[in-house]
Order: structure tokens, then sequence, then C-alpha cells
């Protein structure tokens, strides 16, 4: 594409080369297959924190809810390359040893954890006062409340911005590379440094984003349609 | 041992010199706010015209800063750009023209939601008063898109600020490379440098973005409703 874009003498040295890019595909898979476990422990491990801390700020549990309401500020205000850095370089020197692996996971869950806090916290919070005082007047113990109507329907209407927060974070991981893990980033990056394949290395590199982000995309609008009809519809 | 640690902050220029640092990126961040939001305006009205193709293709624009991460673009543009057209871009430039593009896109989703989130009734009082289309925009729609805006704006601004830390991955020297450099010249006399350096690059980031935001929390609140 870039060809026609810049034309001219550039054009010459724009030719695609299929070949390297073809024995370049494993590399990217294997990369592919790193972001994709890390990004599943992650999310995995957001989703558990964001439904705990949610119940717990929705009982207003005194103490905790502060310490609660003070990490997802931290974890909202603060970039995730810092706190990998700190993770991996900082905490070692007070004697805290963590794998790369283990890093970029703790990494992409504190970040994660608060954002998920929030869309499940906001999810709580729309369901109606109707639904909840009917529920009480028709005999429902808390735990029943919370299980049988509260957060079924907090879950689904937390559903679009859950789904935000799973592309946020699957695109986060792009920032694992800078621990030194042999993400996307860094294979495209050393492809470039040593074989000055730079055209083919990033077309693979957005291609590989692409393959990943674009399915969730596109299931998410679908499943966001789906909700709003739940919502609306009979 | 660790006291040698937090000691290395204010050793000499240090604590000027990461803050200079922080300014580098809240720096990179201002400007292409500025110019996302110039472009970004004009790309929102678009989007509220009817046509079809500019429709899709601002769509598909907005879309490939969805989807391709931030760091991507940075590397297409840091490792592409600069030897394709065989001169040397500097890695702030790069930063720039990267976030300047998506604050575009995105402040152009938010002015077209802003706008579209308006009451037809809004419009067409003002069609019936004889408005013209520039009219229409300059006097109605405008002035009040502009509040259901301002609270995704200013939240787009912290995603700015911090997605900004990632410039030192393309070799621009900012806080966290000031850091980097502290560390390492102290990695004798103060070996948990790293610890403290980076626990204080991490409060800074907090300070600068915590005030922002809760200002788009209340602006949301007082605004939305």
């Amino acid at each position: 594409m870039m060809v026609y874009i810049f034309g001219g003498r550039v054009g010459v040295h724009m030719q695609l080369n299929w070949e390297f890019m073809i024995e370049s595909l494993p590399l990217y898979g294997a990369a592919m297959w790193l972001t994709f476990k890390l990004a599943f422990w992650g999310i995995l491990f957001s989703l558990l924190i964001g439904l705990v801390f949610s119940v717990i700020l929705y009982y207003k549990v005194k103490v905790v809810s502060s310490v609660i309401l003070a990490y997802v500020e931290l974890s909202r205000n603060t970039p995730l390359l810092v706190q990998l850095f700190f993770l991996y370089y900082g905490l070692p020197k007070v004697g805290v040893h963590l794998s790369e692996t283990a890093c970029a996971i703790i990494g992409l869950t504190f970040l994660g954890g608060s954002y998920m806090t929030e869309a499940f916290r906001s999810g709580i919070e729309a369901v109606g006062r109707t639904q909840i005082e009917s529920g009480l007047s028709i005999g429902l113990s808390k735990v029943q409340l919370a299980r049988y109507v509260i957060l079924p329907q907090a879950f689904a209407i937390s559903i679009p911005s859950l789904g935000a927060n799973v592309i946020f974070l699957l695109k986060e991981t792009s920032i694992v590379g800078a621990i030194a893990l042999m993400d996307l980033m860094n294979v495209a990056k050393d492809l470039i440094g040593m074989y000055y394949k730079t055209a083919e290395s990033l077309l693979l590199l957005v291609l590989a984003y692409l393959v990943m982000v674009l399915p969730l995309s596109l299931v998410l609008s679908w499943v966001e349609r789906k909700v709003r009809y739940a919502e609306f519809g009979d | 041992m660790q006291n040698s640690g937090i000691r290395v902050l204010f050793e000499g220029s240090n604590f000027e010199r990461l803050l200079g640092g922080l300014l580098v990126t809240i720096e990179i961040a201002f400007i292409s706010i500025i110019i996302g939001v110039v472009l970004g305006t004009i790309m929102g009205l678009l989007r509220t015209l009817n046509s079809r193709p500019l429709k899709a293709i601002l769509r598909l624009y907005l879309e490939a800063f969805r989807i391709i991460p931030i760091l991507v673009w940075l590397y297409v543009v840091h490792f592409g750009f600069s030897p394709l057209l065989g001169i040397d871009i500097d890695g702030e430039v790069t930063a720039i023209l990267v976030f300047s593009l998506w604050g575009a896109a995105e402040i152009g989703d938010i002015v077209r939601g802003g706008l579209e989130s308006l009451p037809r009734h809004q419009l067409e009082s003002g069609k019936a008063l004889g408005l013209g289309t520039r009219q229409l925009y300059r006097y109605i729609l405008i002035p009040q898109a502009v509040r259901r805006m301002l609270p995704g704006a200013i939240n787009l601004a912290t995603r700015m600020v911090k997605t900004t830390s990632l410039v030192v991955l393309i070799g621009v020297i900012e806080v966290v490379k000031i850091g980097q450099q502290i560390i390492e010249l102290g990695v004798i006399k103060a070996p948990t440098a790293s610890f403290w350096v980076y626990g204080f690059i991490f409060i800074l980031y907090f300070l600068v973005c915590y005030p922002l935001s809760r200002l788009s929390k209340r602006a949301e609140r007082r605004w939305q409703n």
C-alpha cells in the first residue's frame, strides 16, 4: 500500500518480500500465543477482582471499601508501563523477585482489576430500585437478592463495558515487551534490526493485532446489540 | 541501604531532571490534544453529514486506532516512515504525529456522539426559526454539544498523558528515560535506586492524572444530565 502513497524511488525498495514474511510467521505465531496467554490470565484475574471488589463496594464494607477506592484511583491514573517497571526493576531491590511472565500478569491484573471493578459497579448501580424493593418485599434474603436479582441484571448491563475492558487489556499487552518478554513488538523490532525487513515486519505486526482484536471487537458489538434488545425488547 | 536509595531522588539536580522529563511527556500530550481537538472537531462534524462514503472512511479511521494498539502505530512511524522517507524523524515528532491522529479519531467520535445525542427538536426548532446550516451549528448545536463532550474529552486527555509514557520505547528522553539514567549512574552507590525512582515516577503520573480524572467525573455529573 505504501508503495503507491510515496511512489517514485521509494517504490522500488518497498517490494514486499513474501518469502520472508512466510518464514517469519512462526515467530509471530509464538508471540501471539504469548500475548493470548498473558491476556487470558490478566483478564480472568481482573474479572474476578472486579466482581469481588464491586460487591464489597456495593455493600459499603467499612475500611475495605476505602482501600478498594484508593486502589481503583491509583490503578486508573498511572500508566501500565510504569507499573510494570516498578514490578520488574523496582521490587527486586526490596527482596521481591518475580519472573517476567508473573510481572506481566500481575501488572495487567493490577490495571484491569480497577477497570472491571468500575464496570461491574456501574452495572450494579444501574439495577432499578424497584427491582431491589420488589425482591425484598417477596422475602428474598440479602444473598438471594444479590444472586437472583441484582447480579444477573448488573452483569447484562455491564457487558458492553466489560467487553471494552477486555479489548483494552488485550491491547495493553503490547507493552509487556518493555520487560524483556518476547512479544509481538519485540519480534517485529528484532526482525527489523536483524534483517532490515521493515515494511514486512511492521505489516505482520499490524496484521497480528488485527487478527486478534478485530474478531473480538465484532463479537462485542454483536453482543452489545443483543443486550440492548434484551433491555428494551420483550 | 534503603535510605541511600531514596536519597538518590534528591541528589544533585535529579529531582528537577525527573520533573523536566515529566514535562516532556505532558508537552507531547498537550500539543497532541490541541491538534486532535482541531482535526477531531472537523471529523466529528463531517461524520454527522449525510455522506455514506465519508462516514465509512472516518469510521474506518477511528477503528484503526481502536483495534491496533498505539504502541504499534508508534513503531510503524518510528521504524517504518523514517527509512521510507529517507529522513530521520525525531522521536518527539513521531509521538506528536501519532498522538494527534489518535486524538483526532477519538475527539471526532466524541463530537459526533455529542451532536447526535442532542434532541431532534433543538435542530427542528432552529430550522423553524429559519436558521441556515451554518447558523444552526454555530448557535444551537455546538454550544450544547460542547457541554456533553467535555467529560469525554478530559477523559481522553488523561488517557493520553498515561499513554505518553510509551514514548520512551521509541527513544524519547522523558521521565522514565531520565529515571533509567539516574538508576544506571547510581548503580554502585545506591543499588536500591530503581525501587524509589520508579515508585516516584508512579506517584508523579498519579499526581498529574488524578486531578484530570476527578475533573472529568465532576463535569460528567454536572453536565451530562
